[in-house]
């Protein structure tokens, strides 16, 4: 066990400094089954290696060590983790672990509630319009998912801006993108490190249901004026109907969107082309993952070799 | 809804694509029946939905809906007018709403279309949109 066991410690680091610039890079799709299998491997591979470091000093106590018929003399030689470090990383992986069951408890509970109100709003269509005045829309997960739109939000955009703002939630619903959330949210929840990564992923499926929505729609700037326009009425703060014509963008240098929210950086996304491939940065963010994964795993076979050394001394 | 879209585009899709249509169709008129505050005649209706549907479509989607009970009607001149019955919809999201407040999680589990604005965002927005810069109701 040498830096192998270090490394998935230090990837989720890198990980949180890399999300948001690889979110706005990178389309979509890809961006969210990057980051949220990323945020899920790496939550796994350095709980993992936590749980190697604290298992050396648990072998390091003389009753289990014994009951193991292992030699302490070959463990603590063979080990590079100090006592200090192993009890720390013991600490940390309960730590973890707590996190990640109140997580997973607390969202298997919203998840069941919102299910449970989604099957119970009636009407025929996905789509319940609520005569609140507040311009407000979003997706209830469900089984099926259900669109509440309010007549407030309705009021606020044109036809066939509604019909983006239809389409945008219908992605949500059909790619089942509360899913990618949940996951990312379980892994940041055991890694507070992740914490930025499952901000991107929340990022990048937005960003994938405009895209959706644009397509459906056929007219990227529409679909930016929608996004726009129902913003700025969910603000409490419409726009002004004049603003119907003219063509959007051109108002922004790079250096100010980089400073900007979610929902302009959504709007200038639009704005601009639609999204390239990008191979090269996805593999390479890819193969990071992956050896992070090597690693833990590495650091398994490794301190599995030292406990057979150390049996074998034992039995000597 | 680009379902609909197609449908608007003069090419209407066959069986399960057709019925999946009719069933976006219906749940536009029921949301649009649902925005306006009052009841609607088909007329009114066709105009709202947009799109070009044909007058006997918005009829025929109007009785369908009345007929499992989701509109209620009533005659005004010579055609019906149609509403959304009591409301329920909007009571049951409304109270829907009420019980997820409730919940500390509620904002994770929903995947809203906008979320908040800061400050700069709004002013931002505005000048993508080519409104005048300027606080809400400045001009």
């Amino acid at each position: 066990m040498h830096w192998a066991v270090y490394f998935p410690l230090v990837i989720p680091l890198l990980a949180a400094a890399s999300a948001g610039p690889l979110a706005g890079r990178l389309p979509p799709v890809a961006a969210t089954w990057l980051l949220a299998g990323s945020a899920v491997a790496l939550a796994a591979a350095s709980s993992a290696v936590l749980g190697l470091l604290a298992l050396t000093a648990l072998v390091r106590i003389p009753l289990v060590g014994a009951a193991g018929k292992m030699s302490e003399q070959v463990l603590s030689r063979g080990d590079p983790a100090s006592v200090p470090v192993a009890v720390a990383a013991g600490v940390l992986l309960a730590a973890a672990a707590a996190g990640a069951c109140r997580a997973a408890w607390r969202w298997t509970a919203a998840l069941l509630a919102s299910g449970r109100q989604a099957r119970r709003l009636p009407g025929a269509g996905q789509v319940v319009v609520t005569d609140d005045e507040a311009a407000d829309a979003y997706t209830l997960p469900g089984w099926p998912c259900r669109i509440v739109v309010t007549a407030g939000m309705m009021r606020a955009l044109s036809h066939p801006e509604r019909q983006v703002l239809l389409a945008h939630e219908r992605a949500h619903a059909s790619a089942f993108h509360y899913l990618f959330t949940t996951a990312a949210r379980l892994a940041a929840a055991a890694n507070p490190l992740l914490r930025p990564v499952a901000a991107a992923v929340g990022y990048t499926v937005e960003r994938w249901a405009d895209e959706r929505a644009a397509a459906a729609a056929g007219d990227r700037q529409l679909a930016a004026r929608a996004i726009a326009r129902a913003a700025l009425a969910s603000a409490a703060a419409p726009a002004r109907p004049a603003s119907h014509a003219g063509a959007l963008g051109a108002v922004t240098g790079p250096a100010r969107m980089r400073r900007a929210g979610p929902v302009p950086r959504r709007v200038a996304a639009l704005l601009g082309p639609p999204p390239r491939p990008r191979r090269l940065l996805l593999s390479a963010a890819v193969l990071l993952v992956a050896a992070t994964g090597a690693a833990a795993l590495e650091a398994v076979r490794d301190l599995d070799g030292l406990f057979d050394l150390a049996r074998a001394a034992g039995v000597s | 809804m680009h379902t609909v879209m197609r449908d608007e585009a003069g090419q209407p899709g066959e069986g399960a694509g057709a019925r999946r249509a009719a069933g976006e169709l219906e749940a536009g008129v029921l949301a649009v029946l649902q925005a306006a505050g009052r009841p609607l005649s088909p007329g009114e209706v066709r105009d709202r939905v947009g799109g070009g549907l044909a007058y006997t479509t918005v009829v025929t989607i109007l009785s369908r809906l009345y007929a499992k009970g989701v509109l209620q009607r009533r005659k005004a001149g010579r055609a019906y007018v149609y509403a959304p019955v009591a409301d329920e919809p909007g009571l049951a999201a409304r109270r829907m709403a009420r019980v997820l407040d409730g919940e500390a999680d509620r904002e994770a589990v929903l995947a809203r279309f906008v979320s908040g604005l800061s400050g700069t965002d709004e002013e931002l927005l505005r000048r993508m949109l080519g409104d005048p810069p300027g606080p809400a109701g400045g001009g």
